[in-house]
């Protein structure tokens, strides 16, 4: 196997630690005294169901940009790694808006121990998906200029592990936050 | 069959460490060499800094109601003296020995990731900078090392020095973290053609093994220690109390990573055992498969020990009982150790040079450590002498008997590597004396304080029985510690430059960092040797006396 996806398993088994870190914490804390915090019924699952979908739908093109081949091969690239890009804004969007109408009835870090277990375990979620995209970004702009094709490979399969791994990470995040509220 | 494999690199003079020694040459070096080095030097320079501070300590306790430090000056030097010892001494001074020596030990010429080797080192550096710092931001952190919540927390702890504590140590955790990921690809990818998993030098083998240690229990540090920021500067309520938090939950997070950490800290230490013990027994390790084998066990049972440090808390017994139970069971991996070293002496021809002085000194000092710490194990004797001195004795019977001993043991061993040159055995025995007689002096007494029941981290007590008597012995011990490491640091200054010319393998051992000069050129290794054994450099002598031209050029010195 070589160097750089080694690194990335062991990197993302790291990562996955903190996450585990996380997910405990809000599980605790969403469960004060043993019920479920009544702070709780303010999510809104059927929207973050819908934005869950752009970004699982992300993982997908992203595999599709190690696929392409043919002669239109580089544009098809471009147009996978854009469409990752664009499902990823629209996942943060739809995040964004989502803490925008918490905060508007008065859910913040500092409301409760609810909200506090909430904003960091999503937030720092919403983090990765943000350091994901500035990668991305790099690669896809790197890929416009032409430049850098001797590692292409490498900064792209990378990038797509990491990726997938945030994608995970929120299946899990939501599973626990959103399925678990409606349950 | 094939004697030495070539290394695909082009065949450009490179420069030489010695020669080159501009400042911009240094920062900006991605040479594992280099930065082992630059690890090494900043642990040093932490230490003094790390150890004032202890001095300080000792000096306001010498006598009951001293007032050379108020107390919450006494806070913030208790605090920083654990934290500066762990993060920035103990564990750069392992982490320098393991980027130095790791690559070199497999037969490779670097690290998998030399710009992530810099990145780390230069993370924990900055980190340790910031968390010195504090001093003139308005205090140095003063909740102890460990910084309970809900003390830590912004309304008992005002000033900024837990902020600071908190983003120092993420940064430095970040860095180790770094670290681990190098050790692990490197260990991976770059072995020498020939050197299985099963063939690498147990120095290897357990920096291995303890990477995947940190890469499990750093990150849930890093975890708690969002949490206590967010905690702190946007007000949220994880670990306070009264506003429905749990303070409980710091004290997990904290100890899922801390007794890790201990082993994180001993592991490298018995690696660095493993190496001195047989070099200078003339033997082979004994039970290689054993040392191998236990520290995995150890690895594993270290995440399912952390709450032996909470049995005063009050869990109940069923927890507890749990707990005591696996803190036992950890310590038979670790008696296993101590046999195969001392096995490994067994009529061997022990020559009792400095570097071996202080392993031997580690089986004794360490097993002190371990048995208070099997006693801890004890749920009723832990309630008796939780938050006692009893605890300072054994956390300081662990990393001073363990961690910082095999440092010096490193330092002795691989100095000639290192620099080139030996340093000088007779200020070394010095060093070793004065340093297990301070060493055992200032600290065996802190056992009998702990059963006296003197608390710690109190910056004064009261005049009772015994008290100041055994607190002025302690103060007095560890004036001689100053003179063994002023003589320890005296030492490396002189043999810098007036030590004896080492030679490529002035111990005559058997491990593949023997084979480049010393100090090694900037591309350490031009041919390697298949290895066959897990003594290589036994094999080329051995081949070499037979007739056998091993190695073109390099020409391995033989006794």
């Amino acid at each position: 196997m070589p160097r750089y996806k080694i690194f990335m398993f062991f990197f993302l088994a790291s990562e996955a630690f903190f996450f585990l870190a996380l997910i405990i914490a809000y599980v605790y804390y969403s469960h004060p005294g043993g019920d479920l915090s009544a702070t709780a019924q303010y999510l809104d699952f059927k929207r973050s169901a819908l934005y869950t979908f752009f970004l699982l739908a992300s993982s997908l093109t992203i595999w599709l940009v190690g696929r392409v081949s043919g002669n239109k091969k580089k544009f098809f690239r471009l147009f996978w790694i854009s469409m990752t890009v664009i499902l990823g804004l629209v996942f943060l969007f739809g995040q964004g808006s989502e803490y925008a109408r918490l905060m508007q009835t008065d859910i913040t870090v500092s409301k409760d121990v609810f909200g506090s277990a909430f904003f960091t375990l999503t937030g720092f979620h919403g983090l990765h998906v943000i350091i994901g995209l500035v990668v991305l970004s790099i690669f896809l702009l790197m890929t416009l200029s032409g430049r850098f094709r001797s590692v292409e490979k490498t900064v792209l399969e990378s990038a797509s592990l990491y990726w997938h791994f945030v994608d995970v990470v929120w299946l899990v995040v939501f599973s626990v936050v959103y399925i678990g509220a409606i349950l | 069959m094939r004697l030495s494999a070539s290394i695909p690199e082009p065949n450009v003079p490179l420069p030489n460490i010695l020669r080159n020694n501009g400042l911009l040459y240094w920062i900006s070096s991605v040479d594992h060499k280099q930065i082992g080095i630059m690890y090494l030097c900043s642990s040093l320079i932490f230490f003094v800094l790390g150890f004032s501070e202890a001095l300080l300590m000792r000096i306001q306790l010498a006598q009951p109601g001293m007032t050379l430090l108020s107390p919450e000056l006494y806070n913030q030097i208790f605090t920083m003296h654990g934290t500066t010892m762990i993060f920035l001494v103990l564990t750069p001074m392992l982490i320098g020995f393991s980027t130095y020596l790791l690559p070199l030990m497999i037969g490779a010429n670097e690290m998998a990731f030399p710009r992530l080797n810099a990145f780390s080192f230069w993370i924990f550096l900055f980190g340790g900078i910031l968390l010195y710092f504090s001093f003139l931001a308005g205090g140095a952190p003063n909740v102890g090392w460990f910084s309970y919540a809900p003390l830590s927390e912004k309304n008992y702890s005002f000033s900024p020095g837990v902020d600071y504590w908190a983003i120092s140590i993420l940064l430095m955790g970040i860095g180790t973290i770094g670290a681990a990921l190098n050790f692990v690809t490197t260990t991976l990818t770059m072995r020498v053609a020939g050197m299985s998993l099963t063939r690498v030098p147990l120095f290897v083998w357990m920096i291995f093994v303890n990477s995947f240690l940190i890469l499990a229990a750093f990150p849930v540090l890093n975890a708690g220690l969002v949490m206590i920021l967010i905690d702190r500067l946007l007000h949220a309520h994880f670990f306070t109390t009264a506003s429905g938090g749990s303070a409980l939950m710091w004290q997990h997070m904290f100890w899922v990573f801390g007794h890790p950490e201990v082993y994180i800290l001993a592991l490298p230490a018995f690696a660095i055992a493993s190496e001195v013990i047989p070099v200078f027994s003339r033997k082979p390790i004994f039970g290689y498969e054993f040392i191998a084998g236990s520290t995995v066990a150890i690895t594993l049972l270290s995440f399912g020990v952390w709450a032996h440090h909470m049995f005063a808390v009050g869990l109940g017994t069923t927890f507890n009982a749990f707990f005591a139970a696996t803190s036992m069971l950890i310590a038979i991996p670790t008696g296993i150790k101590i046999f195969n070293w001392l096995a490994t002496m067994w009529r061997g021809s022990i020559l009792f040079s400095t570097a071996m002085l202080f392993a031997v000194a580690f089986l004794i000092e360490f097993t002190i450590g371990g048995l208070s710490g099997v006693g801890f194990a004890l749920v009723p004797v832990d309630w008796r002498l939780t938050d006692s001195y009893f605890v300072v004795a054994h956390i300081h019977y662990v990393f001073i008997g363990a961690t910082l001993i095999c440092g010096f043991a490193g330092v002795y061993y691989w100095y000639p590597k290192i620099t080139g040159r030996i340093l000088s055995e007779k200020l070394g025995k010095w060093h070793f004396w004065l340093f297990i007689f301070g060493f055992n002096g200032t600290f065996f007494v802190f056992h009998f304080l702990g059963l006296l029941g003197m608390p710690r981290r109190v910056f004064t007590y009261p005049d009772l029985p015994y008290f100041g008597s055994l607190n002025l012995f302690s103060t007095f011990w560890s004036v001689v510690l100053i003179l063994s490491f002023m003589v320890f640091i005296y030492n490396l200054f002189y043999s810098l430059k007036q030590g004896k010319p080492a030679g490529r393998n002035p111990w005559n051992a058997w491990s593949l960092e023997w084979l480049t000069n010393s100090p090694p050129d900037l591309k350490s290794f031009t041919e390697v040797p298949v290895v066959q054994s897990r003594r290589p450099l036994r094999d080329i002598r051995d081949s070499v006396q037979s007739g056998i031209s091993a190695l073109n050029e390099t020409g391995v010195e033989h006794a």
